[in-house]
């Protein structure tokens, strides 16, 4: 066995077991930091199989951001945690059927026969000026410019449907609106009333 | 030297493991979410590996683009849930039942 083989296998091992404890762990807060650890071993795989730049926009995007986000909600509702778990053990079993049959089924078409190292053989490593950030790059701002700018877009939706939904005025909470103060009409504020003089005495 | 069935089983391991997880936290929307991350996480995998192995980049790029998608998928998610939170104190799919479906 050599190293990448012994790397291959520590991290797929760390992987499952990330992903088994983020789906039986009763805390959300310990299954996003389950979460956490699975993205990480991922990007290791992926920087075994000479993606760098995902590896690495994984670890900044999917750590940094995403998972943050997550450990932030979580942790900004109280969630009952007992109510949640009722059914937990109900459907485990049929839940563990479905699980083995599709593994049992995907291993049945995706085995060392079809995709062993005979159909498939290891690309080996790729040249020392190789850029896997230049390759992805130049394909993104050229055959893929158009998705890509699409992406963009997807984005920015994304930025305003999440302010859009959660933006709200409270109606105790006291603001100004300067519109409506530039706008006022003098004679609003000041009323000139028109009186007798007091007399002398 | 690792075979590509290895990364595809492995792949289909994580897969099957997140549809359990939709299976067991079928009331909780946080780990339905986390779930969701966890299948398409699976399904990058793949795209990575038939891209290495098929020498051929156009595979990462749709994986740029799922990253993309997910992200915005996971950030509006969220907002809805703190929508729900907000309105009914309580994220369990159970109490989710106005619409009558």
């Amino acid at each position: 066995m050599d190293f990448k083989q012994l790397v291959f296998y520590f991290f797929a091992t760390v992987l499952v077991f990330a992903a088994s404890m983020v789906i039986t762990v009763r805390n959300p807060v310990k299954a996003a930091l389950f979460l956490v650890l699975a993205f990480f071993s991922a990007a290791g795989l992926w920087l075994l199989l000479q993606a760098e730049f995902l590896a690495i926009a994984l670890v900044l995007v999917y750590v940094g951001a995403v998972m943050v986000l997550f450990l932030f909600v979580v942790m900004m509702l109280d969630i009952n945690i007992a109510r949640m778990r009722e059914g937990f053990g109900e459907y485990l079993p049929i839940g563990g059927a479905v699980a083995i049959l599709l593994v049992l089924e995907m291993a049945i078409v995706l085995n060392a026969e079809r995709f062993g190292l005979k159909q498939m053989p290891d690309p080996g490593q790729l040249a020392a000026d190789y850029s896997n950030t230049r390759e992805l790059g130049r394909l993104l701002y050229t055959v893929y410019v158009y998705p890509f700018e699409i992406a963009a877009v997807i984005l920015l939706v994304a930025i305003i449907a999440a302010i859009a939904l959660t933006l709200r005025r409270r109606k105790d909470s006291k603001y100004q609106d300067p519109s409506r103060q530039i706008n006022i009409d003098p004679r609003q504020r000041v009323r000139v009333v028109k009186m007798r003089s007091e007399k002398k005495i | 030297m690792i075979p590509l069935s290895h990364y595809l089983i492995l792949g289909a391991i994580l897969f099957s493991l997140s549809v359990v997880g939709i299976f067991l936290n079928r009331k909780n929307l946080v780990i339905l979410l986390m779930a969701i991350e966890l299948m398409l996480l699976a399904v990058n995998l793949n795209f990575i590996a038939f891209s290495h192995y098929l020498g051929d980049s156009a595979g990462q790029v749709f994986v740029f683009f799922i990253l993309t998608v997910a992200a915005a998928e996971s950030a509006i998610g969220l907002a809805i849930l703190v929508v729900v939170f907000r309105n009914r104190q309580s994220i369990n799919v159970e109490d989710l039942s106005s619409l009558k479906g």
